[in-house]
């Protein structure tokens, strides 16, 4: 049954506050999600004052001056730091969005950070991905072909390729699917709009010739069909992404081929 | 057919169940708008009035759509918010199985007050 309350060791508690150092005129507050596994107590959110003339503009700079020069034990993913690679997905405010193209001053008040959302934490910010990941290799997302490799490379026209712009931008950051509440409720099963995105792309791709294959996985009424149209995912992609449409068009070649 | 209404075979044909979902609720724009005139009939007008209404074969073509096509589209539809919320298997096919013939039941005793009316 879905769960509409907290478990008992989920329950978040009070945590510490860091003072700004006296004298600090240009104060930003930021409340920060924070479990350990190792100590077995429950999860507990922090609050720190940060100047923020002192640390950079956007989201992930407030964290990471944070680990510099306030608490080194705060754990958190980032790597690219411009909006690239999707490690420092996180959900900030209410919304999952990608730390480092997130402006401090986009939050005229206090900061509240935490993981992405029914994932299960590994520690801090740090969502365990793997069942996220095992999704997306189901999908083989790969180019398939039947037909002899030509003796070049597999060419595409123009209006081919354009048909991929939207899709393979992905991060694959799962921002999206962790704000799906269908997700929520059956990510055992549903793949989730991140991994349809990307499931999609395959199917949109002139040269792939795994098409039945792909529409045959997907004629599922979890795997693909959970999705109600709920458009969080496409509200929150912080790639300006549109999973939705490309869920959409997946139902729309799914009939085309019943008709 | 039967083992796929009572939702014995549910999931294989997802589309399908997906497609029909869209299909009946667009059967029943112009269906509920037609019951919105009975209804308006059955509380307004007089009782011979509205049985008078009734019996034209039109109207009561269209009573019986609209009563195939709502219970259809409220069993699938239910079997659609059971398979989101209860993640239990064996209880989630009982609580198909039970709307499904629910359903079923309500739209034949439905039928049966039509027919009646002839």
């Amino acid at each position: 049954m879905a769960e509409f309350t907290l478990p008992k060791n989920s329950v978040l508690t009070k945590g510490k506050t860091f003072k700004a150092p006296e004298g600090t005129v240009n104060i930003r507050r930021v409340e920060v999600y924070r479990w350990d596994p190792d100590t077995g107590e429950n999860p507990r959110i922090d609050i720190y004052e940060l100047d923020a003339d002192l640390c950079g503009t956007k989201v992930l700079d407030a964290i990471i001056y944070i680990k510099s020069e306030i608490d080194s034990s705060l754990t958190f993913r980032r790597s690219c730091r411009e909006g690239v690679c999707g490690s420092c997905a996180m959900n900030v405010n209410g919304k999952n969005s990608l730390a480092c193209t997130k402006a401090i001053s986009d939050y005229p008040d206090t900061i509240k950070i935490y993981p992405l959302p029914h994932l299960d934490v590994v520690k801090d910010l740090v969502p365990d991905m793997s069942h996220f990941y095992a999704q997306y290799a189901e999908i083989k997302p790969w180019l398939t072909t039947k037909t002899a490799p030509p003796a070049t490379e597999r060419l595409q026209k123009k209006e081919d390729r354009d048909k991929l712009d939207g899709l393979y931008d992905c991060v694959l950051c799962a921002c999206c699917s962790t704000s799906c509440p269908s997700y929520w409720w059956n990510s055992d099963k549903y793949l989730g709009p991140a991994v349809l995105l990307q499931a999609y792309r395959w199917l949109a791709d002139s040269r792939d010739e795994a098409t039945d294959e792909r529409l045959n996985q997907l004629d599922d009424a979890f795997k693909l069909y959970r999705c109600h149209t709920i458009m969080n995912c496409t509200d929150t992609c912080p790639k300006g992404l549109n999973p939705a449409k490309a869920i959409a068009e997946t139902k729309k070649l799914l009939v085309k081929r019943k008709a | 057919m039967i083992s796929r209404i009572l939702g014995f075979d549910n999931g294989k044909s997802a589309t399908l169940h997906w497609l029909m979902q869209r299909i009946s609720a667009i059967i029943l724009i112009p269906l509920s708008f037609r019951f919105m005139v009975f209804l308006n009939l059955s509380m307004n007008a007089p009782y011979q009035e509205t049985l008078d209404w009734l019996k034209l074969p039109v109207n009561m073509l269209t009573m019986i759509a609209w009563l195939l096509a709502v219970f259809y589209h409220a069993a699938i539809g239910l079997q659609v918010v059971v398979e989101d919320y209860v993640a239990n298997q064996q209880l989630q096919a009982k609580l198909v199985k039970g709307i499904n013939l629910g359903f079923i039941a309500l739209t034949i005793i439905g039928l049966a007050f039509l027919i009646r009316i002839l």
